[in-house]
């Protein structure tokens, strides 16, 4: 039997999901695709196009290659518009004059940016944002501008206008309605949105119709506005809203909505036989639904009939979680409230910037719709409780108030249908995710690679993570993150706890949270946050046992109960009259000493009873303690840099200096490590470094969360080009971030391959600034900066502290257990072996 | 066995929650003071892993309804009420402790 021949006109988002889904089922080998593009490349994820201008690349962006389509026999022709359907004779013909035959017609043509008919709107620098070529041409406008407009205030807009901005851009958005977002927004969020927005810089206007572009005074463009008013811009980019690509079928006389868009049935069949129409240029009753998700269940649909099948589309969920400008936006079902008899509830914070409101049905017990914006955290269980008409929880303001624990107040998983859709854009089921589970998958990267879930636009991350915890919790595998058996949560739990409630002792904290009487493992890590937040001094007595034997006696300690004294030698730079002394610190008594892989010189064999008289004479002599033993800034290593070196760009050391200076002393969940090279040869290894900084002719560039150690990592480029100010911006914002959110003992390495949303997140965090915090990190960390205390410099300067450096409490006497041999003109503890002949205990030589 | 009582140091010389070390009769014996409770128990300060004096300096809590202190070397523990280590099979030497009109004393 010879293959039926499906020709599959538009080969977007849509259109190459039909064909990865035909080539993939078990009808594949009956039929023979081929399709044709407009385009010079193969589908690629429009969704995410705006991360071009983050610098992913066409590759970055592609749905498939073509190697992909080769193996699966899948023909296609590339840059060829199909220009006219002969349904007598079942072929579609070319632009190049190409024709080929069909049994089966499927246009996927998606739809075309709408450029507003005004006068003048079609000069050079007046742009689109669809395609990579779109991408391609703002990019190289936007170098030749410094002012930049977007009409249309809508999704698409606002990506826009993210892009302009990220391209240095003063960036304007100009709007028809009276508000941002007005589909899928209500009046608050919208104004929330816009204030929020207007906050980064972006300048929004709004209820203004342009009627002409003509030629600007100061810049290259001014566009007049109905209301007499005028705005002068260099280019403008028309984000108006889409129009379905209906253009072939009109010429061929399908039927077409009164508005445009190909109608088809239940089936995706349009008026002739044989022809489907799919995704943005479908319209299925009156709608046209501008989103992939729908467009992917259309593609299923349509393939569906084509099989035998009885598939059917009845409408699509609209509902919509966005980053906009970093702003978290999202709308769930009637965002408006236009169901008859709804009734609403609204939360609006002013001071976080948060406004939710949910519309619930007259009778209060079912969810209708929700828009959310500032915080899009509850988007999926909001949705969820929507799509599937679950019973609202009795007090539904649980579901926007703000509360320490947010999923533990929203319902539980348990009671969604194991049909309900998680990940709208893949189309995967709770059931789906649950049954990957129960086939191995435990985390989210396993999770992804199974069943697709939550690889598009993302908006289902959070979701997918609970269902996945929820179903190992049900299979029985732990899923806790308790710190240890005497406190239930996590580090990051405690540290809001403790946030929250202002906690400012363990054991009250224990009181409340917690059982038993703690140990070695919550303890350092209740300090560690009490004392990143309130930023006491160490050594409060009621700190103390909370503590390290490290942490309490400010050294580390050594095998055979001694301790080492690093003093803090700013990026390795040292005079030869602070040389002197630790030579003469060593000598007077009798330590061990070894320049350290980090640039400075550490002291070791130090007696407890020795160590204030060690530090007296350092801190006389102008040193500081250097954090060796805390969980803390460590050292910032540099190379020589311009200043003597021949090649060198910036100053390196200075930099160096000014940063280890700058974050001494910052206590962390783990220790911190940085470096700064004086050019690309880098010399200090700063791409080994928790935050690595590299002089380059246009600036510093910023690495951040490398690793040494037992499990190296390479540093990842965070930023490039940057002056001084905005870097230390940066490093102030990730540290902070970093110091909120890590676990105990979680390197910066670590701790971001487990966050969400990767580095992309951390940029949009930290640079972006779309959790709108960075103003709170960079004033936590002023605080941290100003409460700075050299711990060794209070510490000797208090009796009563004194008081415990004393092997024993009850006499001078020195532990009689230590015991060194000489080995390389210095001592070192004596061995088994050794011991038995004992070397003499040493005792200091008094000055 | 005699056991001599030996003053040691005021009991606000003992933090709660931490411990310190005394020289009895030639032996190092770690005193510690618990959080919650407030009460006394001396071990022997040796922590014969690590084969050093430090015990003393490690940190209290609890492991289910022991209360031990982890060592600080390499944070084996052990309960303080008899010596007993938790993970290996070994029971360190335990001694007398009271106070006495808020003064501690020691029997070793
Ligand atoms: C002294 C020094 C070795 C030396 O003689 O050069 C050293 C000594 C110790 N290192 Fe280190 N590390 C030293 C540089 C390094 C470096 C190199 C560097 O910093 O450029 C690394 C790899 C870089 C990195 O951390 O990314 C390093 C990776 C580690 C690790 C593994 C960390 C990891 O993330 O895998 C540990 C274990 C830990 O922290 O859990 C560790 C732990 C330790 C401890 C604290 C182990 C302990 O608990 O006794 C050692 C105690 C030092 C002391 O008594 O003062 N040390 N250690 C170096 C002190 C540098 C300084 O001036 O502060
Ligand atoms: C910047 C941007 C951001 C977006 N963000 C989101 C989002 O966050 N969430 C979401 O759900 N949706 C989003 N969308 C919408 C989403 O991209 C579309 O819904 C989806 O691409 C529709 O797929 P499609 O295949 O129907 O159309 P398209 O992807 O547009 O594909 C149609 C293809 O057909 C080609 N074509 C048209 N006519 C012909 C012809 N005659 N011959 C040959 N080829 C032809 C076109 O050139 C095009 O390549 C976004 C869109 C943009 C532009
Ligand atoms: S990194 Fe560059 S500037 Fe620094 S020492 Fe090496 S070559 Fe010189
Ligand atoms: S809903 Fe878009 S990736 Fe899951």
């Amino acid at each position: 039997m010879s293959k039926q021949r499906i020709v599959v006109v538009g080969n977007g988002m849509v259109g190459h999901k039909f064909i990865d889904n035909l080539v993939t089922s078990e009808h594949a080998s009956r039929y023979q695709v081929i399709t044709f593009s407009e385009e010079p490349r193969l589908a690629y994820d429009r969704v995410q196009l705006s991360k071009y201008f983050a610098g992913s690349t066409a590759e970055d962006l592609a749905l498939t290659t073509e190697s992909y389509y080769q193996d699966k026999g899948v023909n296609y022709v590339l840059s060829d518009k199909v220009v006219d359907l002969d349904f007598d004779n079942k072929e579609v013909v070319t632009a190049s004059g190409r024709r080929e035959a069909y049994d089966q017609l499927v246009l996927a043509t998606g739809s075309f940016p709408f450029v507003p008919p005004i006068a003048g709107n079609d000069q050079p620098h007046c742009l689109v944002y669809r395609t990579i070529e779109d991408l391609e041409a703002i990019t190289a406008s936007a170098q030749q501008s410094k002012v930049g407009v977007v009409v249309g205030g809508g999704l698409l807009g606002l990506e826009a206008a993210n892009a302009l901005k990220q391209a240095g851009l003063e960036t304007h958005v100009v709007e028809f309605a009276p508000r941002l977002m007005a589909v899928q927004l209500d009046e608050g969020g919208g104004k929330l949105l816009r204030s929020n927005i207007e906050a980064l810089g972006v300048r929004v206007h709004t209820q203004k119709a342009t009627t002409a572009i003509v030629a600007g005074e100061q810049y290259r463009y001014r566009m007049n506005f109905s209301d007499g008013s005028h705005l002068e811009t260099d280019m403008i980019l028309f984000s108006a809203g889409i129009r379905p690509q209906d253009e072939l079928a009109r010429k061929c006389g399908i039927d077409l909505g009164e508005r445009g868009g190909v109608v088809v049935d239940n089936h995706c069949q349009t008026s002739v036989k044989n022809v489907y129409a799919i995704g943005e240029c479908a319209l299925w009753d009156g709608r046209i639904y501008g989103l992939v998700a729908p467009g992917y269940e259309m593609a299923k649909v349509a393939l569906s009939h084509i099989t035998g099948g009885d598939q059917q589309f009845t409408g699509a969920d609209m509902s919509t979680k966005l980053k906009l400008l970093g702003v978290d936006v999202a709308s769930v079902g009637d965002a408006h409230g236009n169901t008859p008899g709804c009734k609403s509830y609204t939360y609006s914070n002013d001071v976080d910037e948060v406004y939710k409101r949910i519309i619930v049905s007259a009778d209060n017990t079912r969810l209708l719709g929700a828009v959310l914006v500032g915080d899009a955290d509850g988007y999926g269980i909001l949705q969820q409780l929507c799509v599937n008409k679950m019973d609202l929880p009795d007090d539904p303001n649980a579901l926007i108030l703000p509360s320490i624990d947010a999923s533990g107040a929203m319902m539980g998983l348990d009671s969604l249908p194991d049909t309900a859709q998680i990940c709208s854009c893949m189309d995967v089921s709770k059931g789906a995710i649950c049954c990957a589970v129960q086939n191995g998958s435990q985390t989210m990267a396993e999770i992804k690679a199974e069943t697709l879930a939550s690889t598009s636009c993302g908006g289902c991350t959070a979701l997918v993570k609970q269902v996945l915890d929820a179903e190992l919790t049900n299979l029985g595998v732990e899923v806790k993150n308790d710190i240890c058996e005497h406190f239930a949560y996590s580090r990051q739990q405690l540290s809001d706890i403790v946030r929250v409630t202002k906690v400012r002792s363990f054991e009250v904290l224990l009181d409340s949270h917690g059982k038993g009487h703690g140990c070695e493992i919550c303890k350092p890590t209740v300090g560690s946050i009490l004392a990143s937040f309130w930023n006491d001094y160490i050594l409060e007595d009621a700190h103390i046992g909370l503590q390290d034997s490290n942490d309490i006696f400010l050294g580390n300690l050594q095998k055979d109960g001694t301790y080492s004294v690093v003093p803090r030698v700013a990026a390795g730079e040292i005079t030869p009259d602070k040389l002197i002394v630790l030579g003469e610190v060593a000598k007077q008594f009798h330590l061990y000493t070894k320049v350290t892989g980090g640039q400075r010189i550490d002291l070791f064999g130090a007696q407890l009873n020795d160590l204030p008289h060690i530090w007296r004479i350092l801190v006389d002599a102008g040193f500081e303690t250097g954090h060796a033993y805390g969980k803390s800034v460590r050292t910032v290593k540099s190379c020589v840099g311009s200043t003597w070196c021949r090649y060198g760009v910036d100053d390196s050391v200075g930099l160096a200096i000014e940063i280890e200076d700058r974050y001494k002393g910052l206590r962390s969940p783990h220790k911190l490590k940085f470096a700064v090279s004086g050019c690309t040869r880098e010399c200090a290894e700063a791409q080994s470094k928790d935050v690595g900084i590299i002089a380059t002719e246009k600036g510093w560039n910023l690495y951040v969360c490398g690793n040494g150690g037992m499990r190296p990592r390479h540093a990842d480029l965070f930023a490039t080009g940057l002056d001084k100010k905005t870097l230390i911006k940066y490093v102030d914002r990730f540290l902070m971030f970093y110091v909120r959110t890590a676990d105990r003992l979680q390197r910066t390495s670590v701790w971001l391959e487990n966050l969400e949303g990767g580095l992309e997140y951390l940029r949009k965090v930290v640079i972006e600034d779309s959790l709108s915090i960075g103003v709170e990190l960079e004033a936590e960390m002023a605080h941290n900066i100003s409460n700075y205390q050299c711990e060794w410099k209070t510490t000797i300067e208090n009796p009563e502290r004194l008081k415990r450096f004393s092997h024993f409490i009850n006499t001078d006497t020195r532990d009689s257990n230590l015991a060194y041999v000489v080995e390389r003109n210095q001592i070192r503890p004596a061995n088994e072996q050794e011991r038995i002949a004992v070397v003499e205990v040493i005792e200091p030589l008094m000055a | 066995m005699t056991k001599q009582w030996q003053t040691v140091c005021k009991v606000e010389d003992v933090t709660p929650g931490t411990g310190v070390c005394a020289l009895i009769a030639g032996k190092q014996v770690a005193i510690f003071r618990t959080l919650k409770e407030k009460k006394l128990f001396a071990l022997d300060n040796f922590d014969p892993f690590g084969k050093a004096n430090v015990l003393s300096r490690g940190i209290q809590g609890s492991i289910g309804d022991d209360l031990v202190v982890a060592s600080p070397l390499y944070k084996q523990h052990f309960v303080l009420s008899t010596g007993k280590c938790l993970e290996e099979d070994v029971t360190i030497p335990v001694y007398h402790v009271r106070e006495v009109d808020g003064v501690v004393e020691v029997a070793a």
